[in-house]
């Protein structure tokens, strides 16, 4: 080994060679910890898909289940309650549902399988906060154009009854519809695509 | 093998010690001998006051741990149990709460204290980098303590303070499930959150503390008239002819301030824990539920001029991103301030009238924020948010221009300081 001189161009690669092997080894050793707040395989199995009894919703009630933990809604709307979405078209931000909010099988106005039922993720899309169900109307004191839908408390944004969103208030999307499908009459399956549908 | 002796001379058994650790030395570096300007006024007692606070919140943190539970399903009954059947549980959990407001409304009274008299100018922009910092961790801090408790306004405030990472384009989504480890705020979240409350943060709070303070004591502290003390030395002892030893002088001061405190804290802890609904909100004295939004959602108090500049902000091409972006705005502000003041005065004593008149605009502004934040949504609420956010922005960005052509006052060699 050569004791008087230092043999710079070799002592600079071993240096940055093993500066990278251990710079890998560090963002490698953080695997572990960020992955770690994933969700859990329990959580993940505690999404699954529910089954939601309808049988017994009224004409203009709404339920509310819990899917993936997140309020889900079931609206059994009147002939009245979807009368009132034609005119609140002038005052909406995305009447036509053109942004993606919903399955590729949910179309038109009334945003549902069955016109009679709409079923809902009833989670603001402005912070998250669970809008209030407020079918009557006029209601001055939320729109001088209410017919009728739902209002977030938090941060006062508006929905009308089929989960569109109002012009003007925080929340920039229409309510989020979640796949869903029927099974018979009397039953709706959340989380499940209708069998052929993509 | 000899010792080289140490140079302060002790003796006994403190001697034996500084001959291996620097005690004597740190006593004197950091009290006996840290000549702090003797000009020091009312606004001086919020650092050492918040310092008080940050050991409550230890102590009382630490007893609470040992009852509290992070599990979604026992958090609230351990809370509660903490209430009702551990001996002078709820005195320790009023400490703690209580303190957490109490550390807000200390630090928002000395980072202003910072902005009156320029101490954030140089040579002391480390010292105020650091104080930011402490600020945005207490922040975090706050925000994991007040999920604790899984009553229902910790849990939709959860949910609304998670969301505001959803917002972010293309990750967003994402990014929200990975935080709450969950497709909602749940146990996980819950557990993750004390992780941090308890360990994490607390860590590099006090690390954070530390460094401020190191910093501090190296440039020295400044002073209500903003000269540096350290330019006038006596001769023979190197000692600033306007500097005092910190102990005793200030040690007995800031006793002083500590007494007058704690009467108003231990009153509040006392009689009015909940502090009229604002130290402790009324939706958290019901157990979280998924299912039902608080019919009126408030953050805690302490950051309701940020909430309300991000309800002031409306949502522009399709996203809400930017109500996130001028709350987050608002704080990396701060940061920028030492370079961002052009005065050649540091004091608000000898700046002219155009920051008297800014200053006062900010701080009205920041109470108007911080009074319609914790307000429903209103027509009225949201405009005067909107003005109030645009003249805290303006406080800031204007400020090269403003306090370039300000009118000054001649700065006095040494301090002022009335017998």
């Amino acid at each position: 080994m050569n004791q008087q001189g230092v043999d710079s161009g070799r002592r600079r690669f071993l240096t940055l060679t093993t500066s990278v092997v251990g710079g890998a080894g560090v963002v490698a050793a953080t695997v572990p910890f960020l992955a770690s707040w994933k969700p859990s395989e329990r959580a993940k199995a505690l999404g699954a898909p529910v089954e939601v009894d309808i049988s017994e919703v009224q004409p203009g009630q709404l339920i509310v289940v819990a899917w993936r933990g997140k309020p889900t809604w079931v609206l059994r709307r009147t002939p009245d309650m979807l009368a009132s979405l034609k005119k609140v078209d002038p005052y909406l931000l995305d009447p036509e549902s053109k942004q993606d909010q919903q399955p590729n099988y949910i179309k038109g106005e009334t945003r549902s399988i069955k016109p009679d039922y709409l079923v809902l993720i009833g989670v603001c899309t402005h912070l998250g906060c669970s809008p209030g169900f407020r079918p009557e109307h006029p209601a001055p004191e939320i729109d001088p154009h209410w017919q009728g839908g739902f209002y977030c408390p938090c941060h006062g944004s508006k929905f009308d009854l089929s989960g569109r969103v109002f012009k003007g208030v925080p929340a920039p999307l229409n309510l989020v519809v979640p796949p869903y499908h029927f099974d018979g009459e009397m039953k709706v399956v959340v989380g499940e695509d209708p069998k052929g549908a993509a | 093998m000899a010792i080289t002796p140490n140079p302060y001379k002790t003796t006994g058994l403190l001697g034996w010690i500084d001959d291996r650790f620097p005690l004597t030395k740190l006593w004197k570096d950091h009290l006996s001998e840290y000549y702090a300007p003797k000009n020091f006024n009312f606004w001086y007692f919020f650092g050492s006051l918040a310092l008080l606070v940050l050991v409550n919140q230890l102590l009382t943190g630490i007893w609470l741990v040992m009852h509290y539970k992070p599990d979604a399903a026992k958090a609230w009954d351990s809370v509660e149990y903490i209430m009702r059947d551990v001996p002078w549980g709820n005195v320790l959990r009023y400490l703690h709460s209580t303190g957490a407001s109490a550390f807000f409304i200390v630090v928002y009274l000395h980072m202003f204290r910072g902005i009156l008299y320029g101490s954030h100018r140089k040579p002391r922009e480390l010292i105020w980098l650091f104080g930011c910092l402490i600020f945005l961790c207490l922040m975090a801090e706050a925000f994991c303590g007040y999920v604790l408790p899984w009553g229902n306004m910790s849990y939709w405030g959860a949910q609304v303070i998670i969301n505001l990472f959803g917002t972010i384009p293309v990750v967003g989504h994402d990014l929200v499930i990975w935080i709450q480890g969950d497709y909602i705020p749940s146990d996980a979240t819950l557990n993750r959150l004390f992780s941090l409350h308890v360990i994490a943060l607390p860590f590099v709070l006090v690390g954070l503390v530390v460094a401020h303070l190191i910093a501090l004591h190296e440039v020295g502290s400044n002073n209500p008239d903003g000269v540096e003390i350290k330019k006038h030395k006596d001769p023979q002892t190197g000692i600033p002819l306007d500097g005092i030893p910190f102990h005793p002088y200030y040690t007995v001061k800031d006793l002083v301030g500590v007494g007058v405190f704690l009467i108003i804290f231990l009153g509040i802890v006392f009689f009015a824990p909940d502090g009229g609904g604002y130290f402790l909100e009324k939706p958290n004295f019901t157990p979280a539920n998924a299912l039902s939004t608080p019919p009126h959602i408030t953050p805690a108090w302490y950051f309701g001029s940020f909430y309300a500049m991000l309800r002031a902000t409306p949502s522009f091409a399709g996203t809400q991103i930017w109500g996130v972006l001028v709350m987050f705005g608002a704080v990396i502000l701060l940061f920028l301030l030492p370079w961002l003041d052009r005065s050649p005065v540091k004091s608000i004593r000898y700046k002219g009238p155009i920051f008297k008149v800014a200053l006062a605009l900010f701080a009205v502004s920041f109470v108007l924020l911080n009074y319609y934040g914790m307000q429903p949504p209103s027509v009225v609420g949201k405009l005067v948010s909107q003005i109030c956010t645009i003249l805290y922005y303006l406080f800031f960005l204007a400020m090269p221009f403003y306090s370039r052509i300000d009118k000054t006052k001649p700065v006095p060699e040494r301090v002022t300081y009335a017998h």
